[in-house]
């Protein structure tokens, strides 16, 4: 009976939260300016508590190359294509994405200025500091057919995020195989 | 509590809430059949501003250990050994009884005592006074569950134990966190909209490392928990992950990818100098040390798969411990380093799994199918671990023989990487 009473409270507590970041949200999605840092709290929760520091949106994605050119938007070109998907536990390259990986390799070798991020990502499923080792063989894999191609190391970052980043939430295979991925993420110059 | 008093509770506890962003509320989804019926009558009190009986009682309760008596059916609530009437008690199924009292000692002060009874015998077995502030009340309070437990299990209690994990909510902000073992008192020691990840106590308690891409790279920080201030101690092109701490609190095990595949390296941190553990070209990571600070276990997929491997923490031979299955990962010791717990995983079923050093058997403990981060509380009876009904996630903890088993629910979100503080 104590128990149902103190699973009551924190329902109608949930309650309370929820409307509370509902708001934290619309505030946060108008500032678009914080960067890393400043969503970093030193140990206490000041600053927390109103959602300051807080950007709304959590992904980089590829918004940045869209800005470069109509080839970067026009869905018959492999350049509007900037993910690279993967099997289980594989870090190999599937046939169907090297056209992809290639495109992006000649526009880096004729835009020699031009540097990208690779980031490496996995399913949920397994030890999060493994899936981090994991993405970054994603990634690496990535790197190294495009530094075949003529693309220089010092245009290519590569970083894991293993499963910390989805694209996508959920618990099954649909899910899964859109989060096993290399994003291609172009840099502003 | 009358339902007024309940309502209040609720809205204070709402606003708390909303201020710590975060409550972990605690469930129990397997107790052990044959658990000892026990009493904890309210405590006699003048106005303490915590309800310690309560907070004693909810312990006791989630161990699994005790069958507790509802308070609706105490037909008497004594605070003195001499207002007992044993027979009463008898007759009300009870093996063991426990009351005391909360008595105001000046401003903000208070003597808080207790006595426990074998019911049957009709005699103390074990009484305690102590001295305690106000803001200290709940920590004296599972430190009586400590003593209860300790004297009617013979296994130390771990209620007065704190432990660290990483939360994640809706807007995919990310806190490390630290909390009471019961959930309460949720702390934050960062946050950030990057992934914050692998948090590690230091052996003192003090410290805690973890992971942060908030400069969309990894580094590893250590962090003091009372100050807030804290040290970059990595921040290699590649992989900074996994620290881990040696039991002497020196030394910082740790994943590099700096040279190509991720290694282990040992990184001494007063002299910042750093020594390679693991030589393979496969991947190396998740290290944790024996207690004794001998050796280092780790996961590698050198053999094809993840498996777990033993080295000397001075360097040296390399040897795999699991054989079973195509999946383990995330291995540490218990503190008596008798038990190694890690992830056993076949692709669709993650579920917690513990080795016995001696032999090398391998107990399976939960049912899966999303179950990582195991973490021995520092008692070495449970182990806590993340887990995933659905798409929520939460914490587990089970006991060692897998017997008893309790759920620790986040309310905003996903709760995952549990460590219990040492």
């Amino acid at each position: 009976m104590k128990l149902n009473k103190t699973l009551l409270a924190f329902a109608i507590s949930a309650v309370f939260l929820t409307a509370c970041t509902d708001d934290e949200k619309d505030a946060s999605l108008t500032d678009g300016s914080q960067n890393a840092s400043s969503g970093i709290n030193d140990a206490s929760t000041n600053g927390l508590g109103n959602g300051s520091g807080i950007n709304g949106s959590g992904f980089s994605g590829g918004d940045y190359a869209s800005t470069l050119g109509p080839e970067f938007n026009d869905p018959n070109n492999p350049l509007s294509k900037r993910t690279v998907y993967f099997m289980l536990d594989s870090s190999e390259v599937m046939p169907d994405f090297i056209p992809v990986i290639n495109a992006h390799a000649q526009y880096l070798v004729a835009n020699p200025t031009q540097r990208i991020t690779l980031e490496g990502n996995t399913d949920e499923r397994g030890a999060p500091e493994y899936n981090i080792a994991l993405g970054e063989q994603r990634a690496k894999s990535v790197a190294s057919m495009m530094k075949v191609q003529g693309v220089s190391d010092s245009q290519l970052n590569v970083v894991s995020y293993g499963e910390e980043k989805p694209a996508t939430i959920g618990n099954e295979e649909s899910a899964w195989e859109k989060n096993r991925r290399t994003e291609i993420v172009y840099l502003p110059k | 509590m009358n339902f007024f008093r309940w309502l209040l509770l609720t809205a204070l506890l709402g606003f708390n809430i909303e201020a710590s962003f975060a409550e972990l509320n605690i469930e129990i989804t397997k107790g052990v059949e044959s658990a000892t019926p026990l009493a904890i009558v309210p405590f006699g009190s003048d106005s303490a501003p915590v309800n310690v009986s309560g907070v004693v009682n909810a312990d006791l309760e989630r161990s699994g250990y005790f069958k507790m008596m509802d308070e609706q059916s105490m037909v008497n609530q004594p605070s003195t050994a001499s207002a007992i009437n044993f027979k009463e008690w008898q007759g009300l199924g009870q093996n063991y009884m426990v009351i005391g009292q909360v008595v105001s000692a000046g401003p903000g002060q208070y003597n808080v005592q207790f006595q426990l009874f074998d019911v049957y015998k009709s005699s103390q077995i074990l009484g305690y006074k102590m001295a305690s502030s106000g803001a200290d009340l709940r920590k004296t309070a599972h430190y009586i569950s400590d003593l209860i437990f300790e004297k009617l299990t013979g296994k130390k209690g771990v209620f007065g134990g704190r432990i660290a994990y990483v939360t994640t909510n809706a807007q995919r902000v990310h806190q490390v966190q630290v909390a009471d073992a019961d959930g309460y008192n949720p702390q934050t020691v960062a946050a950030s909209i990057e992934p914050l990840m692998s948090p590690a106590w230091s052996p003192d308690g003090k410290k805690i490392a973890y992971v942060s891409f908030e400069r969309k790279t990894a580094a590893i920080y250590i962090q003091t928990l009372t100050t807030g201030e804290r040290v970059k101690v990595a921040e290699f092109p590649g992989i900074n992950g996994a620290p881990a701490w040696s039991p002497d609190g020196s030394r910082l095990a740790l994943t590099l990818s700096k040279d190509g595949s991720p290694d282990i390296y040992v990184l001494d941190l007063s002299s910042r100098a750093l020594t390679k553990l693991s030589r393979s070209m496969a991947i190396d990571t998740e290290p944790n040390w024996s207690p004794d600070g001998s050796s280092v276990v780790f996961t590698s997929n050198r053999g094809g798969n993840p498996q777990i491997y033993i080295v000397s923490s001075q360097g040296g031979q390399e040897k795999r411990l699991t054989f079973s299955g195509n999946y383990n990962a995330s291995a540490s010791f218990s503190s008596d380093g008798r038990s190694l717990v890690m992830v056993q995983g076949n692709g669709n079923n993650y579920r917690i799994a513990v080795m016995d050093m001696g032999n090398h058997s391998v107990n399976v403990l939960t049912s899966g199918p999303s179950d990582e981060s195991p973490s021995f509380a520092p008692n070495g009876s449970m182990i806590l671990y993340a887990a995933k009904k659905g798409r929520v996630g939460f914490l587990s903890a089970v006991s060692l023989d897998g017997k008893m088993q309790q759920k620790l629910v986040f309310n905003s979100g996903e709760v995952r990487e549990p460590s219990w503080a040492p």
